[in-house]
């Protein structure tokens, strides 16, 4: 076994990009193999439901095309783990076929891992009856009627699906919905390096040069394993790694920076010492892992919530801002009467939502704002349609719009029209809505048997 | 007193999963993180206050090495729910900045 195993984070995220020269430095120093992560749940249930990445093909093509130029110039394997930014199988597929296309383009062969993520409704019922899925806090318990409503349900995989696609072969690993850090543990783990320092170094690697002391664009990072210690450096000669800025990373996103869940255990910063090795790289021992009693694995799941369709406005008018509130709450009940009217009893009141957001008065905050009474100069207005239909979302926001131009506002007399509207079309239709509707791990009986492989020879 | 924004170096508000909102208080100096840490102004009451959260559901962590406080809540609203506003959650942390640290 090797001294040291070292590895290469291509970017933090897939398709945010990278500059090719901190690449080609990280290659330069001979990097065991190169990881990149490719998804997350933080934009939202969108990418899930619909099976669309969060970036376009050409911002995916570019970063992937670099990454696996460089992954086979070197003969080192590249793991790239939540393709499409939610793992799904659509996700999955489309990214794959970028990665064949790239291929193809640059005259690449190599023998491709898919690692899929999407879990089987059937398999998720046993698992329930068997009483082998559990609810995390917050969250209901799960009953088979959830299961049936959701849309895609994926599996976080660990780093064991990882080690099995590398131990089959693969040179590329595409992988759905993985742990960020899996992305960088399989290979270490599979060498035989101690868990502490591999899962403590994929947790500072997979948002690549998040870990720099001020990160002015999405960059490589580069770190070394060693037994009992891991040290980061970052390729791009104008960022720097001190022992604050790696130390404060456990933070980023995590609900606890000292006590960190994998599938296979914890990892335990508490004791963790960081020291710098020089102006740019930091040196970190100490790092524990306590392996789980019991394997499981996280589910990610969305189900419909409806269709939604959306207005936006400005108000300048004073007097308007001055009864913002009262208007507002008229303009509601206009609403349901003029919706009422068109669709009679084909739709209820609470078959559809309709909200409004007022950007400069509790927008973000809401009923939590302390400064809900402040009047600012101007407001920005979003009315919104969430309805079981695209068509009966559009049709109410459209008659909406309308109604709130010209709804009269008590002072002035003759007919106002009270929107600055930036947009033609003014009622804008955003397709399908979605919602998260598990927050629950179950335990398979195996660490793989969720997450089949495919084999594909390019 | 001292207003947390005067002595905090970043204030940040993220989610940690579709579920759970976490905030993040990091601090150049660390006798400006120790005063902070110590001072009690971070607290279960402020979040239960200003978040309407349980105060038995706020939970508070601070490690030495990153200079750095962590409070970690349910999230008020669900993630992409229809009445959530801020999908990255990482606008919610406004009302903190002003937070008092004694003297």
């Amino acid at each position: 076994m090797k001294d040291e195993i070292k590895i290469l984070a291509a970017t933090g995220m897939l398709g945010t990009g990278y500059l090719e020269s901190s690449l080609e430095r990280g290659l330069s120093w001979n990097p065991d193999f190169i990881g990149c992560d490719a998804g997350s749940t933080d934009g939202g249930p969108a990418y899930l439901g619909s099976g669309k990445c969060g970036y376009s093909k050409e911002a995916i093509k570019y970063d992937l095309r670099l990454a696996l130029s460089g992954a086979r110039k070197k003969r080192i394997p590249l793991l790239i783990g939540s393709a499409g930014s939610a793992g799904g199988d659509m996700n999955l597929a489309w990214t794959v076929e970028i990665a064949k296309e790239i291929a193809r383009e640059e005259g690449l062969h190599f023998n491709m891992a898919v690692i899929h993520s999407e879990q089987d409704k059937e398999y998720l019922k046993k698992k329930l009856a068997e009483g082998k899925i559990r609810s995390l806090k917050p969250a209901q318990p799960l009953d088979e009627k959830i299961i049936d409503r959701s849309e895609h349900i994926v599996g976080m995989m660990g780093a064991e699906p990882f080690i099995r696609a590398l131990e089959q072969g693969a040179e590329v690993v595409i992988a759905g919905r993985s742990s960020d850090t899996s992305i960088y543990a399989a290979i270490p783990i599979q060498r035989g390096f101690s868990p502490g320092p591999v899962w403590h170094a994929a947790k500072i690697l997979e948002c690549g040069a998040a870990c720099v002391t001020q990160r002015s664009r999405a960059d490589s990072m580069f770190a070394r394993i060693g037994q009992g210690y891991f040290v980061v450096e970052p390729p791009n000669p104008e960022f720097a790694c001190t022992p604050v800025s790696v130390a404060a990373h456990t933070f980023y996103e995590t609900a606890n920076p000292i006590h960190l869940y994998e599938p296979s255990g914890m990892m335990d910063t508490s004791l963790a010492d960081y020291r710098a090795e020089s102006e740019r790289a930091v040196r970190v021992s100490g790092s524990k892992f306590v392996p789980a009693e019991k394997y499981t694995i996280k589910l990610e799941s969305v189900e419909k919530a409806g269709y939604r369709s959306i207005t936006v406005a400005f108000v300048r008018d004073p007097i308007l801002i001055d009864q913002i509130d009262e208007w507002l709450e008229r303009f509601v009940q206009k609403v349901k009467q003029r919706t009422s009217e068109m669709f009679g009893n084909r739709l209820a009141n609470e078959d559809y939502f309709f909200n409004i957001r007022v950007g400069g008065r509790n927008a973000v905050l809401g009923d939590n704002e302390p400064f809900k009474d402040k009047v600012p100069h101007e407001l920005t207005l979003i009315f919104e349609v969430t309805a079981p239909t695209q068509e009966i979302a559009s049709a109410i926001m459209a008659s909406a719009g309308h109604m709130g131009l010209h709804l009269s506002i008590p002072h002035w007399k003759g007919l106002t029209s009270n929107f600055a509207v930036p947009y033609s079309p003014r009622e804008i239709g955003l397709g399908t809505t979605y919602r998260f509707n598990m927050n629950h791990v179950v335990e398979p009986a195996d660490p793989n048997e969720m997450f089949p492989i495919e084999m594909v020879n390019v | 007193m001292t207003k947390l924004k005067e002595v905090a170096q970043l204030i940040r508000s993220k989610n940690a999963g579709p579920f759970t909102l976490t905030f993040d208080f990091m601090f150049d100096r660390f006798e400006d993180y120790r005063r902070v840490r110590d001072s009690g102004a971070i607290s279960r009451q402020v979040f239960s206050r200003l978040y309407g959260t349980p105060e038995k559901d706020v939970e508070i962590y601070s490690v030495d090495a990153a200079r750095g406080i962590k409070v970690t809540i349910p999230r008020p609203i669900i993630q992409g729910d229809l009445k959530d506003s801020d999908m990255w959650g990482c606008q919610l942390f406004g009302p903190l900045v002003d937070i008092e640290i004694p003297d």
